[in-house]
């Protein structure tokens, strides 16, 4: 095939890498590969918690952008997760299942990750999440900021 | 915690000193990891807790800011003040309420 020649006329050139992905694996691919506009960091995270906590429901949220970082960081997160793994558990031993799953992350560039954990039923029952508080300018303070955003560089 | 509890550094710790506020608990320690980089990441170790704030009742690690507010939310943290012997102000005001 000619360089830049496309198979089908009327397909964007943009759609043409799911040409080659096998039929079998499209399902997953949200799972595996970064969602179109996700970053590394957020990518990690979520297909983390994809595999190992097989959520009925999950939401990745980078929240950077609310706080004293720049532009383009992932430093600040709030996930919301409803998975069967949580159920009996306390809240510490959900919240302490998710910091030890994202522990690379957390012991990385991940400098503040906001938790709600629920069961599927609880879920269910209540799909309501708190936003997350106002940032009152902590990581311009931080003098461990720019080791934690340099590794975005 | 970032901060102090008067001029709070970081919208999660002010979150937990406001939570406190509204249970009338004034009288507790809070330490500003900003000044210590040494107790911010010891007290990382210690508890096993990758964050800040962190939460202690009793000497004991109870959580960061999410767990603080839906122990607020849905009663635990009144139970738990109680065990410490510390009544909270929320049950006051619940009690002014129900006289009207």
């Amino acid at each position: 095939m000619a360089p830049g020649a496309r198979p089908f006329r009327m397909l964007p050139a943009r759609l043409l890498p799911l040409l080659r992905t096998p039929l079998r694996l499209l399902p997953r691919l949200a799972s595996s590969t970064p969602m179109a506009g996700e970053k590394p960091v957020e990518a990690s995270i979520r297909s983390k918690l994809q595999r190992e906590l097989e959520p009925t429901h999950l939401e990745v949220h980078n929240e950077s952008h609310q706080h004293a970082v720049p532009p383009g960081a992932e430093t600040h997160f709030k996930v919301v997760i409803a998975s069967s793994r949580f159920a009996g558990l306390p809240l510490l031993q959900r919240h302490r299942l998710v910091n030890e799953i994202l522990q690379a992350e957390l012991a990385g560039p991940v400098h503040a990750l906001s938790i709600h954990a629920k069961t599927p039923e609880q879920w269910d029952q209540n799909a309501d999440v708190s936003r997350s508080p106002a940032c009152l300018g902590g990581s311009k303070h931080d003098p461990h900021m720019a080791e934690k955003l340099g590794s975005q560089g | 915690m970032k901060g102090s509890p008067a001029q709070p550094q970081c919208g999660f710790s002010n979150a937990v000193v406001q939570i406190l506020r509204l249970h009338g608990v004034a009288d507790y320690r809070a330490h500003d990891v900003l000044q210590d980089p040494g107790l911010r990441q010891g007290v990382k170790n210690y508890s096993n807790w990758p964050t800040i704030p962190q939460v202690y009742l009793n000497g004991e690690f109870v959580g960061g800011c999410d767990i603080l507010l839906q122990m607020h939310q849905n009663g635990d943290l009144v139970e738990e003040l109680k065990k410490l012997g510390i009544r909270s102000a929320l049950l006051d005001a619940e009690k002014d309420q129900d006289k009207k």
